[in-house]
């Protein structure tokens, strides 16, 4: 009873993450290699991004860049 | 019980996987190229392709190295076409306009077709854009190329075709 309990589990688990697994051929990739799904196509939107990034991660060392997370550089 | 519904659960799991994985059958070294007029392609095929040693590349408007890869084959063509080379660049653009954008800026005086349902380049399998097959005058593969490397690739293509059009037909 138990081993067919895991059986059905394993079965669930295969149809729920089997599904998600989309194989995309090369000849297919027309659509990704499209420019909007650039992440850098708006070149303002990618520096008020890189500025929040490296303010914020600073104290990481976010960028190779020193500072407090104050966003004030 | 237990044991006999275990079994059948892992042989039904490794069928799958069997499935799976011969799904990607592809064209193979040694194997003969497929009539190509009886897959559909859009634009005109050569009337024969007997005796002829055939460069079939599949590529497409978005992918670089295939744009890198035009002028060689046109260079391949012209210096080649009088000895029984035959290129057959078959598109994989699912449309036209795309291809026709790319034909303007990379113009090709050998054949261009494109396989608007993909399902040639399906049979072919190709591991990556672009993959080229080379058959022999016998009318079977004899060379792959997956991706085009300037480097390498430009030379490769020089000495196969070379040596495959000294072979009698």
């Amino acid at each position: 009873m138990k081993d067919r309990k895991l059986i059905l589990l394993g079965a669930l688990a295969f149809a729920l993450f089997g599904g998600g697994c989309a194989n995309v051929k090369p000849w297919e990739r027309g659509t990704l290699t499209d420019y909007t799904m650039r992440p850098d196509r708006d070149p303002l939107a990618v520096s008020q991004a890189e500025h929040v990034f490296f303010s914020r991660e600073a104290t990481y060392g976010g960028r190779g860049v020193g500072g407090g997370g104050c966003g004030c550089n | 019980m237990n044991t006999l519904l275990l079994k059948k659960g892992s042989a039904l799991l490794a069928l799958s996987f069997i499935t799976l994985a011969s799904a990607h059958a592809g064209w193979k070294v040694s194997d003969a190229l497929p009539d190509l007029g009886a897959q559909n392609l859009e634009g005109k095929l050569p009337d024969s392709l007997k005796g002829k040693v055939v460069l079939v590349d599949f590529w497409a408007s978005w992918c670089v190295p295939c744009a890198e890869s035009f002028p060689v084959m046109e260079k391949l063509h012209q210096s080649y076409k009088d000895q029984g080379l035959v290129i057959i660049a078959v598109s994989t653009d699912e449309k036209s306009n795309d291809m026709q954008k790319f034909l303007k800026k990379h113009p090709a005086a050998f054949v261009v077709v494109r396989d608007a349902a993909q399902k040639l380049v399906g049979l072919a399998d190709a591991s990556t854009m672009p993959t080229s097959f080379l058959i022999g005058r016998d009318g079977k593969i004899r060379h792959i190329h997956a991706g085009y490397r300037a480097k390498e690739t430009p030379k490769q293509y020089t000495a196969e075709i070379e040596a495959l059009l000294k072979e009698k037909p």
